[in-house]
Formats: structure tokens, sequence, C-alpha cells
């Protein structure tokens, strides 16, 4: 009990004292503690619109199709199947409507009433003689709403109604009903089309009377089942109809709220390294000033599970503070990022956080303060007492070649070489820093360059626009920690070299010198980084995503080359500006200070 | 020297303590046999670098001998693990080091109970004690003043308490009174001679003749090595007035 007090009161009493380095540590944590939170709560909740559209709309387990009634005929009575509606006539067409035209596909149908898809109608009314409606994704993509006209091949019709159905899947990913092929996506530049092969169609509905004057091509049959499974059996039948099950179209259909989450679940694992990072150099910048207060501890009968105990609670308070933090900002922002689009019912509203969510972003916020604690913390526990009384800062290590090598340089050169050389760990942290940032950045170009392009991964504009939000608060969320990052290396190599800087202007160097090796000693790894960011690391993250999204990089062009040296160029001179700060304030401190410091 | 008493409480025999190897071995502490008394006072004095503050080190389990064996209340303690070490540090022994080692974001009375705390003593028995000891030493006052709102003797008062807290058999004070003006000097020695006159068995490794002056014992070192011992008279009745030209 006292124990558990004592150590509770030592970590907040160690925080209170450095109320920045705590807002930095929290800061580093709460960016990934988000990024996270929102990649979960819309993985939960991108199928649910879809779940909510069928369970209102009665969709179908299966929908098949077939050329002649006759081929499905069988299985409307199957063994299994519980419910039924159809075969409608299915044709296709060409609509246009204000100067643009669009490929559809059209389902003939009289009434909604049936045992089995009944659309829900969200504008207007169902289909009459010269009346269509429209299926609510496309209607919204090309603005069409009740009561406007539009042409049919060829044939003026009114827009009766709009509607949602779960039997496909919204625009544009319109479930290819029928026996008929179809393109999403971007046609290859000149290729010509087969005949009868439709290109981003939209689907609409009509009576059988008007639908069979535009030449009915195939026919689908909607089918309820006992065990959904039973679908399996469906499929690979001899002279088997074409079959669409509901797992599918629900795929379909949750696309982009997928694509939205594998992207902030990507951005929540580069912003998990970054916190590590940061985490990483902030506790080893402060364990050389707690070395003393361990060997104190020690030196008072703290065993070396105690003083573990206090260096861990700290930063498993802060942990913990970051992911109470994250869960609610994540779960605040998280409808503005789960659009369901307008072809679903019931938007994805406030994606309720679940037990397992909070628990995955708990645990992992633990996790990245462990990850980054659990090393310095043993071995401040393992240190001999009495080498840590007597002095505080951790030797430290020099890479002779580098030392070396660089006592031909001018002096800012040569400082800051010396100053990387001093903390080879920290330097390698502050590349990898840099390299996640930058190769976040680089995927976010060829994304961003990629949605530019109308239609391009068969997304509607605001689809388009949801994916383009994820995206940015991805990078801003990137750059931001990438700051922090920064900041706090440079403040870390300030305190660790104020010795050295003075010494150096003791023996002539001036503050300007000084503030100029420190912030070289960052853009020297900020270069390295930036440049190993692109490659491999942009390019082999960006194969990862294509590699989990499935998606098919060959359609996307890299960054342009005038656009990597602009990001490496602009790399080096933020981290530049970052830095320039602390290093200055550093650099400018009396000399008699610092030397005294040391030895206080 | 080496005559082995049953009755003394902190005991070494060939201690050692080496630092480096090959030409550059340093051999801080160089075969020292030791005895002290249950409630004896023992000052070690000698030139800077003889290897006074290693040799207290290694009596307190603070650091692990080269070699020798190293006795504390009739246990050996030289090969004990960094955890027993850690047990033997709060309850056996209090340290009192020359620049206080306070942790500076806790108060006095905070301090004060910091190792009854870590000895698994209940919260309210542990600053029931710290507020004893605080008041003994004559800082009942200033219990919630932090270490930076204190004067050294005063901060180096707090030590003391801190390093009774657990009552430990043995208080081991590295110059105590280095870091201390004469006034704050007198202080704390007053505050030693106290504890000598209770009972409490006491190293005192210092610089200050003055202070040695008022010992049982009175030990020399030179290079490692104990070239010199003397039993002080005036010791034992823990006069003070071998300090009274302290006072200009
Ligand atoms: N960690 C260490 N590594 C190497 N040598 C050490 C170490 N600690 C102490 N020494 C050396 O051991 C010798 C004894 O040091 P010690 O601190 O015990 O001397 P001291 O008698 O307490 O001196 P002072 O009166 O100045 O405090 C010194 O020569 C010192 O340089
Ligand atoms: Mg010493």
């Amino acid at each position: 009990m006292g124990r558990i007090l004592l150590v509770g009161r030592l970590a907040l009493r160690d925080l209170r004292r450095r109320p920045v380095e705590a807002a930095l540590l929290l800061l580093a944590v709460l960016a990934a503690t988000t990024t996270l939170t929102l990649g979960l709560v819309l993985r939960d909740s991108a199928a649910a619109p879809y779940e909510n559209t069928r369970a209102l709309t009665a969709g179908p387990d299966v929908v098949m199709s077939a050329r002649t009634t006759g081929q499905l005929a069988a299985y409307g009575d199957a063994a299994g199947v519980t419910a039924r509606s159809g075969p409608f006539p299915v044709a296709t067409s060409t609509l246009a409507t204000a100067g643009q035209t669009v490929d559809v596909l059209v389902i003939g149908r009289d009434t909604v009433d049936a045992p089995v898809d009944r659309p829900q109608v969200t504008d207007g009314g169902w289909v009459r003689d010269g009346g269509m409606v429209v299926e609510a994704a496309f209607a919204t993509a090309y603005g069409l709403t009740a009561g406007d006209q539009v042409t049919l091949g060829g044939r003026a019709f009114e827009v009766a109604g709009v509607a949602v159905t779960a039997a496909s899947a919204p625009f544009p990913a319109t479930t290819c009903l029928g026996e008929i092929p179809c393109l999403h996506g971007v046609a290859p530049a000149g290729a010509d089309l087969p005949p009868g092969m439709l290109r981003n169609p939209g689907l609409v509905w009509l009576t059988s009377a008007d639908a069979g004057r535009l030449g009915v091509v195939s026919y689908v049959l909607n089918l309820r089942l006992e065990d959904p499974d039973l679908a399996a059996t469906f499929i690979g039948s001899p002279d088997a109809p074409r079959v669409a099950l509901s797992t599918e179209i629900r795929t379909d259909a949750t696309e982009v709220a997928g694509d939205s989450q594998i992207l902030l679940m990507i951005g929540a694992w580069l912003l998990g390294l970054l916190a590590v990072a940061s985490l990483s150099v902030l506790v080893g910048g402060r364990m050389a000033e707690q070395t003393r207060r361990v060997g104190l501890l020690k030196a008072v009968g703290g065993t070396p599970g105690v003083v573990a105990a206090v260096l861990l609670t700290e930063y498993l308070l802060v942990a913990l503070v970051a992911a109470a933090a994250g869960l609610g900002i994540g779960a605040f922002t998280a409808p503005l990022l789960a659009d369901a689009g307008a072809g679903l019912l019931g938007s994805a509203g406030t994606p309720a956080l679940s037990i397992p969510v909070i628990g995955t972003v708990t645990g992992v916020a633990l996790a990245v303060a462990v990850l980054a604690t659990a090393v310095p913390a043993w071995r401040a526990a393992r240190s001999s007492t009495v080498a840590a009384l007597a002095d505080a800062a951790r030797p430290p290590r020099r890479s002779g070649w580098l030392i070396q090598a660089s006592a031909r340089l001018p002096v800012p050169l040569l400082l800051s070489l010396r100053v990387t050389a001093r903390r080879p760990r920290r330097a390698l942290l502050a590349v990898a820093g840099i390299a996640v940032t930058v190769g976040g950045v680089y995927v976010a170009l060829i994304l961003d360059g990629f949605l530019s392009k109308p239609f391009a991964a068969g997304y509607t504009v605001a689809q388009v626009e949801t994916l383009r939000r994820v995206l940015l608060l991805w990078t801003v969320i990137l750059l931001v920690l990438a700051g922090v990052n920064a900041i706090v290396i440079t403040l870390a190599t300030v305190l660790d070299n104020r010795h050295t800087a003075a010494l150096a202007r003791a023996l002539g160097a001036t503050p300007r010198d000084v503030t100029a090796a420190l912030s070289g000693a960052q853009i020297l790894p900020a270069l390295a980084g930036a440049v190993l960011g692109i490659f491999p690391g942009g390019y082999l993250l960006f194969e990862a995503i294509m590699g989990i999204t499935g998606g098919d990089g060959d359609r996307a062009t890299p960054p342009s080359a005038w656009q990597l040296i602009t990001v490496v160029v602009m790399t080096a001179l933020i981290v530049a500006a970052l830095t320039a700060i602390p290093a200055h304030l550093g650099a400018h401190r009396p000399v008699t200070d610092s030397l005294r410091a040391e030895t206080a | 020297m080496s005559t082995t008493t049953g009755t003394s409480l902190v005991r070494a025999s060939g201690l050692r303590k080496e630092y480096g190897r090959g030409t550059g071995l340093l051999r801080a502490v160089d075969g020292v046999d030791l005895d002290v008394e249950r409630g004896e006072t023992v000052a070690v004095m000698g030139p800077s670098g003889c290897g006074k503050s290693t040799l207290l080190h290694l009596l307190g389990g603070l650091d692990r001998p080269s070699g020798g064996e190293v006795w504390l209340d009739g246990a050996r303690i030289d090969g004990l693990g960094e955890k027993a070490l850690a047990r033997l540090r709060r309850s056996a022994v209090g340290f009192v080091f020359q620049s206080f080692h306070l942790m500076e974001e806790l108060t006095a009375v905070e301090n004060v109970e910091l190792s009854a705390l870590l000895a698994g003593r209940s919260p309210r028995e542990s600053r029931r004690r710290a507020a004893e000891l605080l008041d003994r030493v004559g800082l009942g006052s200033r219990a919630g003043a932090l270490p930076s709102e204190l004067s050294g003797g005063q901060r180096q008062r707090v030590a003391v308490a801190r390093a009774l807290v657990n009552e430990p058999a043995v208080v081991l004070a590295d110059e105590p009174t280095g870091n201390l003006d004469s006034v704050a000097t007198l202080d704390v020695l007053q505050l030693f001679d106290d504890l000598h006159r209770a009972g409490q068995t006491l190293i005192i490794v210092t610089h200050d003749a003055r202070i040695a002056a008022t010992a049982d014992r009175l030990l020399t070192m030179r290079d490692g090595v104990i070239v010199d011992e003397t039993r002080l008279t005036g010791g034992s009745t823990g006069r003070l007035g071998a300090l009274a030209g302290l006072e200009d």
C-alpha cells in the first residue's frame, strides 16, 4: 500500500515538474491512439449501414441471373429457399442527363411489394409508365431528383423517385446483375470496350413494359435462404446461372468505408512508430537526468522492481490519459469520416466505442509506453548505485571515425558531426522518425494524385471527398507528430551538449556556430531520413497498402521528381526551423551557467 | 583490528575494491580489516582519494567488493543480490551524503517517509514516524517545505531524519558537513552527538578534525589502507567542547 502510494506520488510529482515534456509525451501517444480509435471504430461501423439497409429492404441472400426465365425456374423452388421475388427482366441502356451520358442497368419491376428486395423510396414515388426510379447513390452522383427529365435509350423519361436497395452495391460499385459484363473504374486509354459491356453503370427501375421496350437481355431472381451458406451450393452447378451473394454485395457496398479504415489503420501504425521514437528519445533524454534520482532511490532501499515501477508508472499514466483522450476524440470525429454515402440507409451515425476497441487502444498505448521505457528503466534499475549517485549523465559514446573525419570541416559542420556521433542511437531514431513521416507523405501524394482523376478508383465525388478528408487528417497528424519528434530530439541534444557547447564557446566558438551545429546535427539525420523515407520507405509502404487493399498499384503514378525534391528540401527546412528555437536557446545560455549546471 | 569479537556490529576482513585492470588497475580499498562495536562512533579520515567513500559504500551494501568479506549484524552481505541489498539498505543501514541527495520534488516530511514506505510500512505509520523524526531534528515546523526552500543545514537534517526512519543498526555518513558553513555544521554535529549518546552506531567519513574528535575511535586511511587507529577518550562522553572554536 505504502509502496504504491510512493510510486504514484513520485510519478505524478515528476510529471508536474516537467509540464512541457509531459505535454509532448501526451501529444505523441495521443496522435497514435486517436488514429487507431478512428480506424477501429470505422471498421466496426463500415458494415452497419449495409446491414441496416438489408434489414429494412428485405435484402436477398443471393441474386441469381440468367438469359432465360427457364434457367432460373428450378431455383425458385429449390430446397432451402424460404422466400423469393422475380424473375424480373433486365435491360441495358444509356441515360442522358444535362449533357452527360452514362450506362445503366435497368430492372423491370411493377411494384415494390415483394417478399424479397423491397427497395425503399427515399424521394418521390415508385415506377409508373414513363417514370423511372434511380438508385440513390447514382442519383446523388448525377444530381438527379424526383421530377427531373432524362432520356433513356433515346426516349424521354421523368425521374419518378429515388430508392435504396440491398440487392446491389451503391453506385459506382453497382453489382452487375444479369449476364451483362461491366467495367468498374477507368477504361484503358484508347481501348474499345467489347460490345454490350457496360462502363461504371448505374441502376434504375422501370415498369416491366418500359423495360421490355428497351430489349430484355436477362432475368434476375432474388432468394432468401434458410441457411445463407446454402448459396455456395448454387454456384458451380452445371449450366448454373450467375450468382451474386449478399456477402459480396456488402463487400462492394462498404468498400469506401473499408478503404478509409485501411488508410487509418496504416496511419495508426505509422503514428505508433513515431510515438515510440518520440517516447524513446524523451525517455532516453530524461533517463540521463533521472539517473541521480534512481541512485538516490536505490541508496535508501528501493529494489530494482520499485525503481523500474517508478520510471514506468510515469509513462503508463501518460499512456492511459492519451488512450482515454484518443478514444474520446476518435469517437467524436469518426462520423465525419464514416459517411455511409447516399446509397445506403442510415448513415454510420455515431459509431459506438465497443469494449474490444477500448481494450485494443488502451493496450496499444500501454504497449507503446512499455516499449519505449522498458529498456532504459531496466538498465537504470540495474545500474550501479554508487555510479548513479556520483554522476548524472550516461557517458556519450564516441564513434571515432566520424570524429576523425570531421576534423577538417568548418566549425559548425564539425560540431554537428561530433554532436551526432556522440549519440548514434538518437541519430538513428531521428532518421527513422523522419523516414516514417516522409514515407507517409509519399503515399499521401500518390493517393491524392490517384483521387484527383475522376472516377479513378471507381469512387464517386462524395466518396473521393471522404477519402481525401481521411488522407488530410492522416497527413496533418503525421506532420504534427514529426514536428514534436524533431523538437524533442533537439531538446534532448541541447541538454546533452550544454557542457560541450559551453566549452566550445569558452574556447572561442560563437553562439551562432553552436546554434548552427546543434540544428545541423538534426538536419543531417533529417536529410538521410527524407531520402530513406522515399525509397525504400514510401515505396514499400505503398506496395503494402496495395497488397492489403487488393488495389492495383499500376494505375497510380508515383510522385514526380520535383515533388520528391520539394519534399526532401522542405523536410530539411522545416526541421531546421523547428530545431532552431531550442538550439538557439541552448546556445545562448551563459557559459558559466552551463559549466556550473554540470557539477550541481 | 581483525579480532573477531562476537559483539561487533559491522565487520570487514581483507576488504578490497579495485577499479580498472592491467596497468590502469586502481586499488581504491586495499585489504581493510575493521570491527565496529554496537553503539560505537567511528570517524574515518584521510587525504582525498584514499578510498574513504568507497569503504563506506562497501560497508553499507551500496557497492560490491572485489574481494574480502563484509558482515553486518552477524550476517555476511558481500555476496548478496541487488534485491537483498536493497532490503538491507532500507532496514539495517542509514546513509547521509555530503550533497544531501534529497528528492527535489518531495517535501521534507515526504523525503523522510520515503524509506519507511519503501520498507513496506503503512502510509499512516510512515507519516507519523517521519513527523516525529523531523521534530527531533528541529524541523517540525518545516515539514511541508520542498528541499529548495530549505537551507543547506536544514536539508542535511532532513537527510539525517530520513536515515533514521527505519531505525537502522548503523548510520553511515560521508562528509555530512562538507557542504555546510560553520553554523550549519555545528547544528548537524549536535545532531550526531545526540545520536551517539542515544547509542546509535555511527561511521562518519570526514575531513574535519573537530568532528573526528567527538568519535570513540579515529581511523586514518591512506591509499586504500587503514594506516592508523586512535582511541579517543573525549568521544565516549560526547563532549562538544572540542568544537567551541567553531563559533567565530
Ligand atoms: N567508479 C570509479 N571508477 C574508477 N575509479 C574510481 C571510481 N570511484 C572511485 N574511484 C577511485 O578510487 C579512489 C578512492 O575514491 P574515494 O571516492 O573512495 O576517495 P575518498 O577518500 O572518498 O576521496 P574524497 O575525500 O575526495 O571524497 C580514488 O582514486 C578514485 O579516483
Ligand atoms: Mg569521498
